[in-house]
């Protein structure tokens, strides 16, 4: 890296946390999803994109970092283009989860936590996604998949370039 | 044999009637006058609680507290009150709150519209988790329609009160589903609980009254309204069952309060997969001691299951069957408190480490035969010590596995290998 960019978050992004913070009565309210917006420009949550949302939320950084860190899908390294989260929790498991998990190990692999090679896919196993009617239930990005055998994956994940 | 026709549902029936996460045919078919009654004055505030009173509905999150004295508990006249709503649904295997938003936001945005004109708020969040892409966008959908149609926002139905309704996501931890850890994380903290007293109706969001109840609770208030709290009460009163795991048709079900266990896994939910035997059932998520089969008659209510020393809890139904392995289960449900614990309280933060230590131990074949008693001990020193009810979900579980499973953690410790 050839050191921190001038201004740690875009114009459109401190834009956006302004008007996030117009939805609260304290400015801290807005953390979360501010979170959310840089990591979105940044990819993860570099050091400097939490520079970002301390500055642009007046708060110390040490108080952005501590909160961060404490949920689960803020991302504090670099993750993939697309994080596969496969939930592992009792009706999954009982559907039969830990075949998904190991073919997509296998397809991928990595083991849970990991980045592909190529920056394409984190694979993530996870606590319940409540979506247990579809058993064994995996989330692709946004997408929730439904019912996923060990068999649908190759065809899931070429979805996914 | 007869065959087993399900009951008409009155609140689930919202979500699963095409169309209804749209804004006119959900008004076509009667949504939206009881908030515009509301708005209106031609129902006022006591009214609508003592509704909810006589209705006898009970919050739906877990813990079951009445919501019409829930509601009576704000005070009048308070310069800035919130109305919160807790669609930060985590309890394991709970889904009803996520087939609500997505099939009927309408209903949701209805009944939180009739909560914040009756406790005098101006403001709403609703904190939905994370993972709830498509409930999100869904609700987000639904309000742009309610906001344009001058059902949210300023002068809602054309009377003089405002009522703005922001989404707001969580970020992924358990515990924000607890009440006043989710108070502070919508603060933009850490998700840790609070003490109470004093409790959020009079110190909640910003140290502000704050109603806060669970996305299904509040779907039931308007149908409660639009029937009035006898005819509401004649369907059971209803209760929506999340049924997972070893059953043929896993689902969400309304049901009335007090329906057999029996009923919802055979009846409902289509029975077990072909030549399986009935072995254990979670009655109220991962946090409810399981049931066995000598409970199956049991009904499926508030009392009944705490005299068992089970509990509702968010009434969702994990039905395990005979090819399961209760040591594995039980593993897994201990590591997920682990993992979830916030590490506020030692007993839960050291005893949920400490028992997936032993737990995993036993499992790999070099379990102790004193392992059995030291969970106990660990169950026990978890048990009453705890800041909120994330530590207190273990003990349940893991006490009624030793005591009825035992015998599966012996093989274990006798030298028997995963599987058997």
């Amino acid at each position: 890296m050839s050191g921190p960019p001038a201004r740690p978050l875009g114009a459109e992004a401190r834009a956006e946390i302004a008007r996030l913070v117009g939805l609260y009565e304290h400015r801290q309210s807005a953390l979360l999803p501010a979170l959310f917006v840089a990591q979105r420009e940044h990819g993860y949550l570099s050091p400097e994109a939490l520079a970002g949302v301390a500055e642009a939320l007046d708060l110390p950084v040490s108080e952005v970092a501590s909160v961060a860190s404490f949920y689960r899908l803020f991302y504090l390294k670099p993750v993939g283009r697309h994080v596969i989260q496969v939930c592992t929790n009792l009706a999954c498991m009982l559907n039969g989860c830990a075949a998904v998990v190991r073919r997509f190990g296998e397809r991928l692999g990595v083991a849970s936590g990991e980045t592909t090679a190529d920056g394409r896919f984190t694979l993530r196993t996870v606590e319940c996604l409540a979506a247990c009617e579809e058993a064994p239930a995996v989330l692709v990005d946004e997408d929730r998949w439904a019912r996923v055998t060990p068999g649908d994956i190759d065809r899931l994940l070429e979805r996914y370039p | 044999m007869t065959t087993f026709a399900m009951p008409e549902s009155i609140v689930l029936r919202w979500a699963q009637t095409p169309g209804m996460t749209e804004l006119e045919p959900y008004r076509r078919a009667g949504g939206y006058e009881a908030a515009r009654r509301v708005a209106a004055g031609e129902l006022a505030p006591e009214a609508v609680i003592e509704a909810l009173v006589a209705s006898g509905l009970r919050g739906k999150g877990g813990a079951g507290f009445p919501t019409g004295q829930k509601w009576k508990f704000i005070p009048r006249q308070a310069p800035v009150t919130y109305v919160v709503v807790n669609g930060d649904e985590g309890e394991p295997c709970t889904f009803k709150d996520r087939t609500l938003l997505e099939g009927a936001p309408h209903l949701l945005i209805e009944g939180v519209l009739i909560a914040a004109l009756t406790v005098g708020a101006r403001k709403a969040y609703v904190y939905l988790r994370r993972e709830f892409y498509r409930a999100r966008r869904t609700l987000e959908a639904a309000l742009e329609q309610a906001r344009a149609a001058g059902l949210v926002g300023r002068g809602v139905f054309g009377s003089a009160r405002d009522v703005e309704i922001v989404v707001h996501s969580g970020a992924g931890a358990y515990i924000a589903g607890e009440e006043t850890a989710l108070l502070e994380s919508l603060e933009g903290r850490r998700a840790l609980p609070r003490l109470r007293p004093p409790f959020p109706a009079q110190a909640g969001l910003y140290q502000r009254p704050t109603l806060l109840n669970n996305v299904e609770t509040l779907c039931h208030v308007p149908v409660i309204l639009t029937l009035g709290p006898e005819r509401y009460k004649d369907y059971g009163p209803p209760a929506l069952f999340s049924v997972s795991g070893h059953v043929v048709r896993p689902g969400v079900y309304e049901a009335p309060l007090g329906v057999k266990l029996r009923s919802l896994i055979f009846d409902y939910a289509g029975g077990l997969r072909p030549g399986r035997r009935f072995k254990a059932a979670f009655p109220g998520g991962s946090s409810s001691m399981p049931l066995v089969a000598d409970h199956l008659d049991v009904p499926m209510d508030y009392d009944s299951l705490r005299v068992l020393g089970s509990m509702l809890g968010s009434a969702a139904v994990i039905v395990i069957d005979d090819s399961a392995d209760m040591v594995e289960i039980i593993a897994r449900t201990v590591e997920f408190y682990r993992e979830e614990s916030c590490g506020k309280c030692t007993p839960c933060r050291e005893g949920t480490i400490w028992a997936t230590q032993v737990l995993e131990r036993i499992l790999h074949g070099r379990g102790r035969p004193e392992d059995l008693a030291l969970l106990e001990g660990i169950a026990r020193g978890m048990t009453g010590t705890c800041f909120c009810p994330l530590g207190e979900s273990v003990p349940p579980s893991l006490v009624a596995s030793l005591r009825h499973f035992r015998d599966e953690y012996e093989r274990y410790i006798a030298g028997a290998t995963r599987g058997h």
